[in-house]
């Protein structure tokens, strides 16, 4: 079954008199439950293909449904509701908010965004940071840990509410090769553990290996589409 | 909208040093607001009671178009005994009356058998008067400078100290007074010096005193026979109330032309102090404006700086899915809570102030008044108010960065650097 599909999509930029096209008539369709990879060089589109899944911009024209919904012309509210209702994101920079503890950052969209208490979900959120390894380092403020921790962190913050779909961009660009690699990991022991979809862009080949599915962009454009499940 | 709160407070203690330094900027202007206020309030307080319970009473009854020329004095506006008699059964009818004398108030020549000066004199019934103003007393410098005894018997009067001192005049010494009466024949009686009497700021401040008994006999009057009858009211916020009524009551009494006898006025209305009052009622207004103007700016600044810093965050939450109305609601909390810190912090360290300034004994000088006592006192309605004004004023502040914030694109704040 389709998570994500997406119909001649395009999206254009307007930088000055300048129109630059970022994407060119994609089309794609993911699966529930694989776990993707979007690869190519600077500039082809990886993360202009991300955000727009991520139902963070908006299309130029075609149509690109995420859970069933079409999601490229919601409003602003709508799709922030989306966001938190079905996705999460993991983030290069790790993007944790500094006042905030590690358990607080996990703990953040199920506040703010889901409106659950916070109480009741003591066990889950102590669950995923114990899954993601930084159960002990709950209390202490994202300066306290290291960059690998952080994005641990940010792996749980972003399955905390159990989403259908997580978006990671470039989640390892910012870490040295083994943390990256156990990081790609562990977003694959959360894809099996909970069946959520993560989609992810790289540079790192070792790490695209990792992917079931390859999407590679070039020029805006799917330049090639690879299953190694089949394999 | 706790969880809010909590994440508005943390990050405002991300940046201590500006939340210090923008919240004493608001504790800074909170404070002068509220001292200027109670101080100058207090100036104007203890000027008013001074006007009011010393000179002028609450409110002062004429006979019509005498206030006009009262520069003169002019006798031949007095009011006649069956018209005071009416008016002493009108407030008499009034519950919100506490008291009222009546005056003879004329101008004459004193004499101390070598020098000879004008004198504006109140012929006053001594009882009456001091019920009435009663801090007259304390303006009377009997013998050895002394407060003379709140007495003014026959044959004594009370000169003003300017007038005094330039007539070398002493407790206990001779003079002559001289005036002209209604006829304009001249008279003369002689009378004794007992009391000097304090100049003050305003009509009647350097005003003589002499029992009305001698009053009638200089001037040949018979029967009750006044130009100005001052009255005491129980509180100075019913004077509006009381004065509609005694108009409405004595507007009814016409002369033979059918226009009213009567003219009734405020203290406000015979006091140049009054011009002072509103001044400084105006001037409580101006830095009540320039404090909203320093909280407006200091925050609104504070917060368009932290909505800048940290758009990269605001794009994070905004991602993960907060709601454009929450991230408004943070921003808006942060502005919140600087001016509710700002303004009880303020309002703690003014009523200390306050405290500390009445402790001291705050005197200034006035007029020819040198040793004015101030008691500076706020009502708690006051501080409230000014608080609640400098919370909604941040909260006004925090409103267009707050805005801003709910309104970034999640993917450009994103990408921001």
């Amino acid at each position: 079954m389709s998570l994500v599909e997406i119909n001649n999509l395009s999206k254009t930029y307007q930088m000055g008199e300048v129109t630059i096209s970022a994407l060119k008539d994609v089309s794609l369709e993911i699966e529930e439950g694989t776990f993707v990879s979007v690869v190519g060089p600077s500039g082809s589109g990886k993360s202009t293909l991300l955000n727009l899944i991520g139902v963070l911009d908006q299309p130029s024209s075609g149509s690109i449904k995420v859970a069933n919904q079409e999601v490229g012309r919601l409003n602003n509210k709508e799709r922030a509701n989306f966001r938190g209702d079905n996705l999460g994101f993991v983030f290069q920079n790790f993007n944790l908010i500094p006042v905030l503890t590690v358990y607080e950052n996990v703990e953040y969209p199920l506040l703010m965004v889901k409106n659950e208490d916070s109480g009741s979900q003591r066990e889950h959120i102590n669950g995923l940071l114990d899954a993601v390894g930084v159960l002990e380092q709950q209390s202490k403020r994202p300066s306290q840990i290291s960059g690998g921790q952080m994005q641990r962190v940010a792996v749980a913050r972003a399955l905390v509410t159990r989403p259908k779909l997580v978006i990671a961009d470039e989640p390892t660009a910012n870490l040295d090769h083994d943390t990256a690699y156990k990081i790609i990991n562990l977003m694959k022991e959360m894809k099996e553990k909970w069946n959520t979809t993560f989609i992810f862009s790289t540079h790192d080949p070792k790490i695209i290996g990792e992917a079931e599915i390859i999407f590679t962009l070039e020029d805006g454009m799917i330049k090639n589409r690879e299953d190694r499940r089949i394999q | 909208m706790t969880k809010i709160a909590r994440i508005a407070y943390r990050n405002l203690l991300r940046y201590s040093r500006r939340t210090m330094l923008t919240s004493m900027l608001v504790i800074i202007g909170i404070v002068a607001v509220l001292l200027f206020i109670a101080i100058a309030g207090s100036f104007k307080q203890l000027m008013v009671g001074q006007i009011t319970d010393s000179m002028l009473g609450h409110l002062q009854v004429h006979r019509k178009g005498y206030v006009a020329s009262i520069d003169n004095s002019p006798l031949n506006l007095n009011l006649k005994a069956k018209q005071v008699a009416k008016v002493k059964a009108v407030l008499k009818g009034n519950s919100s009356v506490s008291s009222f004398s009546t005056r003879l108030k004329f101008g004459g020549m004193l004499s101390n058998f070598t020098e000879t000066a004008n004198i504006r004199l109140n012929g006053i019934n001594p009882e009456m008067e001091f019920q009435t103003v009663p801090l007259l007393s304390q303006r009377v410098k009997g013998k050895n400078g002394t407060n003379a005894a709140p007495t003014l018997n026959q044959g004594e009067l009370w000169i003003p100290e300017t007038l005094a001192k330039g007539l070398k005049l002493k407790i206990g010494m001779q003079v002559v007074l001289v005036a002209t009466n209604q006829d304009g024949s001249v008279n003369g009686v002689p009378l004794l010096v007992s009391g000097i009497v304090g100049a003050m700021t305003g009509p009647g401040g350097r005003d003589g005193y002499l029992n009305i008994k001698d009053a009638y006999q200089l001037l040949r009057i018979k029967g009750e026979e006044v130009n100005e009858i001052a009255i005491r009211l129980s509180s100075l916020d019913v004077v509006n109330p009381v004065i509609s009524n005694l108009k409405e009551q004595l507007s009814a009494v016409k002369n033979k032309n059918g226009k009213p006898v009567f003219e009734i006025h405020t203290w406000e209305k015979l006091s140049p102090f009054s011009n002072i009052a509103k001044i400084i009622d105006l001037l409580t207004l101006f830095v009540k404006i320039i404090l909203i103007a320093i909280v407006l700016v200091s925050i609104m600044n504070v917060m368009l700086m932290a909505v800048y810093e940290r758009i990269r965050e605001i794009g994070t939450i905004a991602a993960i899915g907060t709601s454009p109305g929450k991230i408004r609601a943070l921003f808006l909390m942060e502005g919140l809570f600087l001016g509710f810190f700002g303004a009880v912090v303020g309002s703690i360290i003014s009523l200390g102030i306050i405290q500390f300034l009445n402790w001291k004994s705050l005197t200034m000088s006035f007029g020819r008044q040198d040793t004015l006592i101030l008691t500076p006192t706020i009502a708690i309605s006051e501080v409230i108010i000014t608080a609640l004004i400098v919370i909604g004023i941040s909260a006004l502040a925090s409103l267009q960065p707050a805005i801003k914030a709910s309104n970034l694109e999640p993917v450009e704040a994103l990408r921001h650097f």
